[in-house]
């Protein structure tokens, strides 16, 4: 315990064990966040024979490696991946435009009871999502094509005569649909990130900009959206990968098999009946891929969104 | 009419004066410049003072009504209805019908084995997951903050399991657990522990040769929590990372001069401070283990077996594969107000504090 009675070459060693201890843990953590991801890559290399006989995380050896689990899997997740981007990135753009607006409207422009309004906006971002599947699902699928059935045949009657449907198995429309939920249910979360942003900025630049006379339409574009670029990297990464990274809603509201996104083909082809590890790794990974490069060019920003949502 | 606009001439002039004082002489252009917009914010102030609300609550409103409105709409208006629709008899094809409202789902729920099945396992999911990815997220933040070379790839690293998809790393976890030929089943091969496991963890009346980690009852909730601590502590690292990060250095140091060995330091003098930050992280877990569906459902389909099925996955199961709408419905009530014991009095502490 006396560290005082020891010499001073000796402490010196202690610290240097303890810090080789520390970059030992450190290394330890490397290898369990890792493992999951090497065995799956070494495994879409490997032949049907190989997966079963090598230990999963070794390389394939020169006979028993093959790009055909690769290939299979590109072609089957190929559509999904771009039905994935139709879908994603119109809804990442437009939360984080609508948060940001939302956001300033409540953060740079003060008022008296604003607080409550973000209270209730924020508080949509903690809601499980079953509690709203049933009602979405009616909505998509009864409520507005009803609607859009009476008003279309109403109002054009004369062109349609009054045999217009609402295309509820139309596959891009579907997308469509799906777009615009993750649109809606992204704004609390983007709203959160921007807000916190914008509670920063300094007041003097509005004050002055307002006692100029600039509207607030005018300060929102001349002032806070070029210094709102960094956050809008920071919501977009985020936002991107939450939303390409969503099965429940699609499950829900895609069952066009042609428009069916990248996460619910991969879990169709980890639920199939014949258990191929090394064509499911190689889904996997393919699935994984848009989201792996935007993490590894856009790590920082990606970490920030992270840290914004508490 | 005139005798205002006399008097706000005055007024503008006295102002006028004001500001030249204030200025070097010359700028005479400015202040003129000055002397109108000070006329002209009067005018405007006036009518905005006459105003049943704030003119910055009308003003805003363009920015944020029409958002809050569609997200309102989302979120809220379907939680309500949701509401309602917990109370009907609506099920498989065809449309709800709003006549008669009642609780007998509820009733139906209070007496189903497999809804309080899925309620324990909900339960003892958000406990034990929340606990563990708060304990190793700090340990991992403490080593992080030590100093270190490479700090950047680190955290890269262990970030990473969070920027992937449910559905993902759900499929390489299931490759993991694999009976036969997974990673931790070889590794026990290897250090020949095989039989000892098996005797541990097999339930009665089970003959195995292999361990099989997501179907035996003592195992598999324990393995999709392990993978989702796996997945999700990188989460609560970057957050204790940023509160270890807001310490002041001297409270380092202090603990140091009075001699306190760096485990001593962490326990009373740095742990302590990053209350709020567990508060916060512990929060957004839970909300992650509520929605854990999409890990469960891509790990064992809509059937995932009592000993691994939680509240999120039976709503699903029973609202989009059994058509029975409203008792899905009523699940979903159940989940939300979960989270609302979660989150409520989250939110509203912040909002007492002013941190929102």
């Amino acid at each position: 315990m006396s560290t005082e009675s020891r010499n001073p070459l000796s402490k010196i060693q202690e610290m240097e064990n303890s810090r080789i201890g520390l970059y030992a843990v450190l290394l330890f953590g490397l290898v369990f966040y890792l493992f999951p991801v090497e065995t799956a890559v070494m495994t879409m290399f490997k032949t049907q024979q190989s997966f079963i006989e090598t230990v999963p995380f070794a390389p394939p050896s020169a006979d028993g490696f093959t790009l055909e689990a690769l290939t299979t899997a590109w072609n089957t997740l190929r559509p999904g991946l771009i039905n994935s981007m139709i879908m994603a990135i119109p809804a990442t753009i437009l939360s984080a435009l609508f948060g940001s607006l939302t956001a300033y409207g409540l953060t740079t422009i003060s008022w008296r009871g604003q607080v409550g309004v973000v209270v209730f906006i924020i508080a949509g971002i903690f809601i499980p999502y079953q509690a709203v599947l049933v009602p979405l699902a009616q909505f998509w699928y009864q409520i507005l094509p009803d609607l859009l059935n009476g008003f279309v045949n109403t109002v054009f009657g004369f062109a349609t005569g009054g045999n217009w449907t609402y295309p509820i198995r139309n596959g891009y429309l579907q997308l469509f649909q799906l777009s615009v939920t993750h649109a809606a249910y992204g704004i609390p979360i983007c709203t959160l990130l921007f807000r916190s942003y914008y509670q920063s900025i300094s007041d003097e630049m509005i004050e002055a900009a307002r006692l100029d006379g600039a509207t607030a339409f005018s300060i929102y574009k001349n002032i806070i959206l070029p210094l709102s670029l960094p956050m809008f990297a920071v919501t977009l990464i985020y936002q991107f990968t939450q939303v390409y990274n969503d099965l429940l809603f699609a499950l829900v509201l895609v069952n066009e098999p042609s428009s069916q996104v990248a996460t619910q083909r991969l879990a169709a082809l980890t639920g199939g009946v014949v258990q191929s590890f090394n064509t499911t790794m190689a889904g996997a990974i393919v699935a994984a891929l848009p989201t792996l490069l935007v993490y590894i060019v856009f790590g920082e920003q990606f970490a920030k969104g992270v840290a914004g949502e508490t | 009419m005139r005798e205002i606009l006399n008097r706000l001439r005055t007024a503008g002039d006295s102002l006028r004066s004001v500001v030249s004082r204030d200025e070097s002489d010359g700028q005479t252009l400015a202040t003129d410049g000055g002397t109108e917009t000070a006329v002209g914010d009067r005018r405007r102030d006036t009518l905005r003072n006459s105003l049943p609300v704030e003119w910055e609550l009308i003003e805003s409103a363009p920015f944020w009504l029409p958002p809050v409105l569609l997200a309102a709409f989302f979120v809220y208006g379907a939680i309500a209805w949701n509401a309602v629709l917990s109370l009907t008899d609506f099920q498989g094809l065809g449309e709800p019908s709003y006549g008669q409202l009642d609780l007998s789902m509820y009733a139906q729920m209070a007496s189903d084995g497999a809804f309080w099945q899925a309620t324990q396992n909900t339960l003892v999911l958000l406990v034990v997951f929340t606990i563990f990815c708060l304990a190793l997220g700090l340990f991992v933040a403490i080593l992080i903050d030590q100093n270190i070379r490479f700090e950047n790839t680190f955290r890269t690293i262990y970030l990473l399991p969070m920027a992937l998809s449910f559905v993902v790393t759900a499929t390489m976890w299931s490759w993991v657990y694999n009976a036969k030929n997974g990673v931790f089943n070889q590794l026990l091969r290897l250090l020949n522990l095989e039989g000892l496991i098996i005797t541990l963890l097999k339930p009665a009346g089970v003959t195995a040769e292999v361990v099989q980690w997501l179907s035996w009852n003592t195992t598999a909730l324990a393995a999709v929590i392990f993978a989702l601590i796996w997945q999700f502590s990188g989460y609560a690292m970057v957050v204790f990372l940023a509160g270890l990060r807001a310490i002041p250095t001297e409270h380092y140091e202090a603990a140091r001069v009075d001699g306190a060995s760096t485990v001593r330091m962490y326990m009373r003098v740095i742990i302590p401070q990053l209350r709020a930050s567990a508060v916060s992280a512990s929060v957004v877990l839970m909300v992650f283990a509520l929605k854990a569906f999409d890990f469960i459902y891509s790990l064992r389909g809509s059937q995932p077996g009592a000993n691994m099925d939680i509240l999120a996955t039976m709503m699903y199961r029973v609202a989009f594969d059994s058509l029975r709408w409203a008792y899905g419905s009523a699940i979903a009530i159940v989940l939300f107000l979960l989270a609302l014991l979660v989150i409520g009095p989250y939110l509203y502490s912040e909002y007492r504090r002013g941190e929102l």
